[in-house]
């Protein structure tokens, strides 16, 4: 199943133009800089900006074509923006149930108990917005766009407004979120760090079109599109925890290019990880290194290399069919002659838990 | 000495018509100060300007032209006259035509300013939230327009009550029928009888300012309301 959006809209002298299809699950992040778009094509989705040239199909439900307009109320989705935008005169509870009452209690898949301990506000319900800090309000935002039972869930930046720990606070319940229900999400930010950490697939958007679509890792590795450049460049690897070594305290996480062992952590065997590898801890060997205090080491293949800057060189490995990057400098792949379908060691120094 | 049986009846007519009048404005002046308050026609302005006219107009300029309008010989009265019914001016339907005129720019511009300040945002957020668009106007734009309500119907309705010039020109001054507090007490003036004079000049004094303190001390507690 998936979510065919395609849309074009004049606002000025700004053309959205974008023709996508998308997962019908996981968190599809909308990534781009500002004034590309991501904002007004979620709200094109929602039906917030009125009629216009397109189609959108979610699954098999055709909310817009040539023909047929679904205005926004009819329209299946929880809508989250950047500011919680809750109503004043009602209380957290009557935020919550405003748009669960409106939903047929057939349809009803989520309850406003549900909604509430998943975000968990249960001590705010007799609030009101003006009462609550902005991470609280946000929290009531989102059960209240879960509580209208939605098929496809927007959200819009909806952590921009709100500082690091509260961001810290939020973004594991999201995560949560996703793996509690099968709902599908288009999550819009700026952010790379909050990407890297939610979404499983991305779309890259530049000037009101879509640069390119794919998995989030897929993109993260691909040197064309300047997600590989700069000091963050980094990969993002699905592992599962398949066990641990008390002996040394380590915990093995496998992912499909093999087995990575890192300090323990507690996670229990099978629960799924995502490991981030920053670029500049990735070092390549021609030779399996021994005598060396790394772990992980695993054989890969040169697949492309571009350089960064006048000193350095951005190479993609393929670790199975994993890919992952390593920046190295450029005297380094000119003296070990490092070049696409050479067979490498890469040594990796440091994995980090993003969740 | 105290006020008499017409004065009395002058107060309830007063009254009568102010209610009325509020309650058509508040009915008519919703709609428009709606559409006012969210178009973005480029000529809106031609329309705010007209309503606004009778802010600056000399009440008997309004009255004037709608004796001419309503009279036996207008356009109006003669149409009336036509179907079978009696012409307005000097009754007190007429009177309440005039009224709805002369208040209107006290019950739509607070109205607007009201529905311009919720803005967009609630509204489309109540739409992600399935509500239809009478629904999101009747659960959102109501109660959070509720301050202007408030201002809308006490300037509406304290306006009325002081209104002179309008009312003679169109109601005539018949005791019991289109006579008004404030053509009473002219009246009064006029005979020199200062005792009632002072009655219920002071009477509306003290009615009107109570309603206008009321009115802004409830305001000072909606304010923590606005989004």
């Amino acid at each position: 199943m998936t979510i065919d959006v395609r849309f074009r809209l004049r606002r000025g002298d700004f053309t959205l133009d974008i023709d996508l299809s998308l997962p019908e699950k996981g968190i599809t992040a909308l990534f781009g800089p500002s004034g590309c778009g991501k904002t007004t094509l979620l709200r094109a989705i929602a039906g917030l900006e009125g009629k216009c040239e397109g189609s959108l199909r979610i699954g098999n439900v055709p909310w817009q074509d040539e023909r047929h307009f679904l205005p926004p109320h009819k329209r299946a989705v929880g809508y989250v923006f950047q500011e919680a935008g809750l109503f004043p005169h009602l209380s957290v509870r009557g935020n919550i149930a405003y748009g669960l009452n409106r939903v047929a209690k057939s349809e009803r898949r989520i309850s406003l108990e549900r909604a509430v301990d998943l975000l968990d506000i249960g001590h705010l319900l007799e609030r009101r917005p003006q009462h609550l800090s902005g991470g609280e309000a946000q929290r009531v935002a989102i059960a209240r766009a879960l509580a209208a039972n939605p098929s496809l869930l927007l959200m819009d930046e909806p952590l921009a407004a709100l500082d690091a720990a509260r961001k810290r606070e939020i973004l594991p319940l999201l995560a949560a979120l996703q793996r509690e229900l099968s709902l599908p999400v288009l999550y819009v930010s700026h952010a790379r760090d909050e990407i890297a950490q939610l979404a499983d697939h991305l779309v890259l958007m530049e000037d009101g079109r879509v640069r390119a679509s794919g998995a989030l890792n897929s993109l993260f590795t691909r040197l064309d599109l300047g997600l590989s450049q700069g000091p963050e460049t980094e990969s993002v690897i699905e592992a599962t925890v398949t066990g641990h070594d008390p002996e040394y305290a380590l915990t093995y996480m496998d992912f499909p290019g093999g087995r990575f062992a890192v300090a323990h952590n507690g996670l229990p065997p099978g629960q799924k990880t995502r490991l981030q590898i920053l670029a500049r801890d990735v070092s390549l060997t021609l030779k399996r290194q021994h005598g060396t205090s790394i772990l992980n080491i695993f054989p890969a293949t040169v697949e492309e290399m571009r350089p960064d800057g006048p000193a350095q060189v951005t190479v993609r490995l393929l670790i199975g069919p994993v890919p992952v990057l390593a920046r190295i400098t450029r005297k380094s792949a000119v003296e070990l002659g490092i070049e696409p379908g050479m067979s490498v060691h890469a040594q990796i120094k440091s994995v980090a838990l993003l969740s | 000495m105290m006020p008499g049986s017409e004065d009395l009846a002058a107060l309830l007519i007063t009254l009568k018509l102010a209610a009325l009048s509020t309650a058509i404005l508040l009915l008519l002046g919703t709609p428009l100060a709606w559409w006012l308050g969210r178009s973005r026609w480029r000529y809106k302005f031609l329309l705010e300007a007209v309503i606004a006219l009778p802010l600056v107009l000399p009440p008997t300029v309004l009255g004037f032209y709608l004796l001419i309008l309503l009279g036996p010989n207008g356009p109006v009265g003669a149409l009336m006259q036509g179907l079978g019914a009696r012409p307005l001016a000097f009754t007190f339907p007429g009177l309440v035509i005039g009224s709805v005129f002369y208040s209107m720019p006290f019950v739509v511009q607070p109205l607007q300013t009201a529905f311009a300040a919720i803005g967009e945002k609630p509204l489309e957020a109540a739409a992600t939230l399935r509500a239809a668009p009478w629904d999101r106007f009747l659960t959102v734009a109501l109660p959070l327009a509720r301050p202007g309500f408030l201002t809308a119907a006490v300037l509406g309705f304290a306006h009325t009550l002081g209104e002179f010039g309008v009312v003679l020109m169109i109601g005539g001054n018949i005791p019991g029928v289109t006579q008004v507090l404030s053509i009473a007490i002219y009246d009064h003036v006029e005979a020199l009888e200062y005792a009632q004079a002072h009655w219920l000049s002071g009477g509306l004094l003290i009615f009107s300012f109570l309603l206008l303190l009321a009115v802004y001390a409830l305001n000072r507690r909606f304010t923590g309301l606005r989004p």
